[in-house]
């Protein structure tokens, strides 16, 4: 067996395990958790179409709507006892009064009948109690640490957001750009679910401390994940 | 002494009779007209005087009010900025050599604050602009006292500021100023064009033409194709095989001009007849990424004489009087009759010489193109584009503009925009989409009320509802949104450590601007050309891209893209295939191309006018359908991208396809000639329009090329705003969010305004949907299939493309899983 085989092999292993904890990585961008029956969600950014709006920006307003549907969506294909938005799950701190009736709705539908835990971010420090659930600023589940942002100081493995990672891929001349989960032994990044997220290439600096013995992506395509190695990612 | 009252004050007659000129009657008849307070336009050929003709009579005017200042008295429009400075010197001559009191100033986006000031406050009699600074003016506060004095607009190359969105901004503009100047009449300055009616429209207003006067065309040009001694290649747009001849043609005159269609060719061309000037004569470079610097220095080089060639882009396809041109060369195919015609205008600028110009084809196809060119030209026919229908997009622009001034009641608005000859079709329920756009974003099933850009007073009027707005209609005025560019700058790469990123060092000349799609084709170590030189790539760090130079003697790896960046027009294109049905017209040809034609009608076939033929024939294990549709490559790859998801869906696993100007080329693993004979595959089937239905929709959510014309879209009716340099790192994250926003706004409200806008511009732009649509019943029934054992004589310049640049389709999934594939072969190995 050759270098590049073990190294395949092994991020293929890497990319089912973190720790003692199953990861499932599903094309929503969402992350299940079989054992514990639980679906991790990071960087919803609902409302930051309105955000833009008050300041001039009149973005089209559905874009909570599209990311609580890709959400709904996933929910309905696991059927989890327990969702975790890993933070920034609202894009500010206005978000609240601005999100309209019909979200909200669709919100606690969600919600209903199962656990529902909101790790703060740097978007959204606090989060109203009217927005159901519990509110957390991080958790540990199995020995593995879940939180918003990345901890460079990291004594677990550990499941974050905020980076909103993507890779970009060139194959016969054209070049892609899509969402992905960075994974490696002892970490798992994952991508924005909000509907207007922006992506920051994992090739960017940011990436670098948090994976310096590697990384494997697995990109959101349109009809299934891929694995792509991290030799074949290019910066911007 | 005679007594015959002239009608042109001493002055003039005195300044004409200095020159040993008479007056033209066209300039007199504009006089006249302008006189009679009646819109005009001129249309003549290069050289006629056009723009003192445009001038005289506001001259005129002024000089006899008696040197008494009276508010802006003439608004000259021009397409370039250049054309603005360049008109004003040209203008400063005769004012200074009549002794007028004439005050000519310039107004463009390289005006100091301070004077633009200056100039609201104390207008000049004539100001000189661009289409964009007249919509700031227009949409200033104080737009009204401004122009009230107004007396004449003068549009410059009006023929070319129609044919795009810009003109739709300033046919706006012109409505708004009839509004705002009761007193103004307009004067259209424009090269030979088929239909005057529709300029004369644009110019006058709908309902009310202006007037017309045409000034014949002098000495006819001397036009041939350049006979090479090297044989004409099959395929490819390079032209090695004339650098000699070309070389040979620049030495024999005093001053060439050498167009080519896109940056790269200018590079290549430039580069080898720098490889064979032996004599070293002064070759210049002039394209529209070189830093602004270096091509002022070669235009001023140009005038002054110094200078024996220019190899050139369109970027001196405007009527800029450089020199003392005696030759224009135009390598490539003309793509269009009436461009050609005013690229050889450029030569000998004096009417009553014939201008010399030499064709160079670069590949046999091209040839054909060229024949059909100068048929046309010796006919005088012409091959302008049909007039535009108005942008929804850039009708949302002026609506803020408008906004940003004085206010606006609908109905009035609605009726002043009907006067603009692109909107005289617009329906009310489209213009109330679009103020309703402007105000709340236009969306139907949540309101941005309480966000507002425009709200209505207690009088009734639409105003901009704060001081944001404004700011934000200013910086985002225009319609040119260019594709993100990036600085070249010379620098050097540091070895990487292990693990680490390269690091890249700047500090270099800056050496221009390279579009962002292309530099993203390179990775670290390719080689290309720019600027005249062979510049190894680097890497791009923040928005710049990193280059080190060369050791003389390395080859670019990259070559120049395919063809240029007009497609064929559909006036050529149908000439090209009659020359094609009708073997009587080859004799004109030179032997190797009509020995070519003759090859292919023996060994396959050529079709007749009206056909469309599809040959097909296996070839190192796949099969390949080829046709020949001479569409334009735009048309051809949209076309492609939808045969492609066809042969998907009938089973036939298509890997590729490959398109020129001419004609397509597909190629499967499954056997298409197979499942045409047993009748698996239908031709017809698989060239019926619905392919402009489900399939192109499906396509269009994923494509590319329709997300940037999208965000083009949203830039201009601004939904966000342009970017400005410094302002953000990199297009990227204006780049993604708009892709995002297309993506939910298609999902949520598929019939936005701003998604119709996009669809208008697919239809015509990069897409060309309206093209390939009237190809498509063109055709309809009238395929014919050639089955054959290998490669055909014609295919063979369609297949040559194959390794240029094969598009595999845009299925993101592809190329993805080409990705994955490619490591677990590399890991299999």
């Amino acid at each position: 067996m050759n270098l590049a085989t073990r190294e395949m092999t092994g991020a293929a292993a890497e990319a089912s395990m973190l720790g003692r904890l199953a990861l499932v990585p599903d094309l929503s961008g969402a992350l299940y958790l079989p054992d514990e029956r639980t679906l991790v969600v990071a960087d919803l950014h609902l409302e930051k179409g309105s955000a833009y709006a008050a300041r001039g920006v009149l973005l089209p307003p559905y874009d909570s709507a599209a990311t609580l549907a890709l959400l709904g969506a996933a929910i309905a294909r696991y059927q989890p006892a327990r969702v975790i938005a890993l933070g920034d799950s609202f894009h500010d701190r206005g978000a609240e009064a601005r999100i309209d009736d019909s979200c909200l709705a669709s919100l606690r539908a969600l919600q209903a009948g199962r656990d529902w835990l909101w790790i703060s971010g740097n978007h959204d420090p606090q989060i109203s109690a009217a927005m159901g659930g519990t509110v957390l600023d991080e958790l540990e589940i199995s020995g593995v640490a879940l939180r918003h942002e990345p901890s460079h100081a990291a004594m677990l493995p550990e499941i974050a957001g905020h980076l909103h990672p993507a890779a970009k891929v060139r194959m016969r001349g054209r070049a892609l750009r899509r969402r992905c989960f960075v994974l490696s032994a002892t970490r798992c990044v994952m991508p924005a679910m909000g509907a207007y997220a922006g992506g920051l290439n994992v090739r960017d600096a940011a990436f670098r401390p948090l994976f310096g013995l590697g990384l494997c992506a697995h990109i959101l395509g349109d009809g299934r994940l891929f694995r792509i190695d991290q030799r074949l990612l290019l910066p911007d | 002494m005679d007594a015959v009252a002239s009608p042109l004050p001493p002055a003039f007659s005195a300044w004409f009779a200095s020159r040993g000129w008479n007056v033209r009657p066209h300039q007199l008849a504009l006089l006249e007209e302008a006189r009679a307070g009646r819109s005009t336009l001129l249309v003549a050929p290069t050289g006629a005087g056009k723009t003192l003709a445009g001038f005289l009579p506001s001259l005129v005017e002024l000089t006899e009010r008696g040197g008494v200042r009276d508010g802006l008295h003439t608004l000259y429009v021009s397409p370039l900025k250049a054309l603005a400075v360049d008109i004003a010197r040209n203008l400063g001559a005769p004012i200074r050599e009549m002794g007028l009191s004439v005050k000519v100033e310039t107004r463009t986006g390289d005006t100091s604050p301070a004077k633009r000031a200056r100039q609201i406050e104390r207008p000049p009699d004539i100001l000189l602009t661009t289409p964009e600074q007249l919509a700031l003016l227009v949409s200033h506060r104080d737009a009204k006292p401004f122009f009230a004095s107004l007396r004449r607009v003068v549009l410059d190359e009006l023929h070319a500021l129609v044919t795009s969105k810009r003109g739709d901004l300033l046919s706006l503009d012109l409505a708004r100023l009839r509004g705002l100047a009761p007193k103004m009449s307009a004067v259209g300055l424009s090269a030979t064009v088929r239909e005057p009616a529709d300029l004369q429209a644009y110019l006058g207003g709908s309902g009310t033409p202006s007037g017309l006067v045409t000034v014949q065309g002098g000495a006819k040009a001397q036009i041939g194709i350049m006979a090479t001694s090297r044989r004409l290649p099959l395929a490819g747009h390079i032209t090695a095989h004339a650098v000699d001849d070309i070389y040979a043609a620049i030495r024999a005159h005093r001053l060439t001009l050498v167009f080519v269609n896109t940056r790269m060719q200018a590079e290549f061309m430039f580069q080898a007849l720098w490889r064979v000037n032996e004599e070293t004569l002064p070759i210049a470079l002039h394209h529209g990424s070189l830093d602004v610097g270096q091509r002022r220095k070669v235009e001023a080089a140009m005038a002054a004489g110094k200078l024996k060639a220019v190899v050139c882009t369109a970027t001196l396809d405007l009527g800029i009087d450089w020199g003392d041109v005696d030759l224009v060369i135009n390598v490539g195919a003309p793509k269009g009759a009436s461009r050609l015609m005013q690229r050889i205008g450029r030569s000998n600028h004096r009417m009553d010489e014939p201008s010399q110009a030499l064709l160079v084809p670069s590949n046999r196809f091209e040839l054909l193109e060229c024949r059909a060119a100068l048929d046309a030209v010796a006919e005088a026919a012409q091959d302008t584009p049909e007039p535009r229908i108005g942008a929804l997009d850039v009708l949302a622009q002026h609506v803020l503009g408008v906004a940003c001034s004085d206010g606006f009641e609908p109905d009035a608005l609605y009726r002043e925009v009907l006067t603009a000859s692109p909107y005289a079709d617009l329906n009310r329920a489209d213009f109330d989409a679009v103020v309703d756009f402007v105000a709340t974003g236009g969306y139907a099933l949540k309101s941005y009320e309480r966000f507002a850009k425009l709200r209505r007073g207690k009088d009734g009027l639409y105003r901009a509802s704060n001081a944001q707005t404004i700011q934000q209609y200013r910086m985002n005025v225009g319609t040119i949104v260019e594709s993100t560019m990036l600085k070249v700058r010379l620098g050097r790469s540091r070895p990487a450590r292990p693990g680490g990123q390269q690091m890249l060092s700047r500090g270099g000349r800056v050496l221009g601007e390279l579009e962002e799609y292309f530099a993203e084709t390179m990775t670290p170590g390719d080689t290309f050309i720019f600027a005249g030189e062979v510049l190894r790539f680097e890497g791009i760090v923040e928005n710049e891209v990193v280059c080190s130079r060369t050791a003389a003697g390395t080859d670019p790896k990259i070559p120049s893209y395919a063809g240029g960046k007009f497609p064929l027009s559909t006036f050529l294109a149908a000439r090209v295939r009659t020359i094609l049905a009708t073997p009587k017209e080859w004799a004109k040809l030179p032997d190797e191309v009509s020995s070519w034609l003759h090859a292919q009608r023996l060994k396959s076939r050529l079709p007749k006018p009206g056909e469309l033929l599809v040959e097909s024939f296996p070839r190192t294990g796949r099969f390949f359908l080829v046709a020949y549709p001479f569409e334009g490559r735009l048309a051809h790859q949209t076309l492609g991208m939808l045969l492609t998801r066809r042969l998907e869906r009938a089973r036939l696993k298509p890997l590729g396809f490959v398109c020129n100007d001419y004609g397509i080329a597909v190629w499967t693993l499954g056997d298409m000639a197979a499942a045409i004979a047993r009748g698996a595959l239908s031709l017809d089937e698989l060239f019926s329009q619905d392919m402009l239905g489900d399939d192109l929709e499906e396509w269009l959510a994923e494509s590319a090329l329709m997300k940037r014309t999208f965000r083009s879209c949203a830039v201009i009716g601004g939904l966000i705003e342009r970017r400005f340099p410094g302002q953000e790192k990199s297009g990227r994250q204006v780049t993604i969010s708009t892709d995002l926003v297309y993506d939910v706004l298609r999902r949520h409200q598929p019939d936005h305004v701003l998604l119709r806008a996009a669809r208008a511009d697919a239809a015509t732009g990069l897409l060309d949907i309206g093209r390939l649509g009237q190809m498509l019943t063109r055709i309809s029934g009238r395929i014919v299939h050639q089955p054959l054992d290998h490669v055909s004589p014609l295919s063979v310049s369609v297949m040559l493309e194959i390794g240029r640049e094969a598009v595999s389709g845009e299925a993101a999934d592809e190329i993805l899983a080409e990705a994955e594939a490619s490591m677990l072969e590399e890991a299999m190995a």
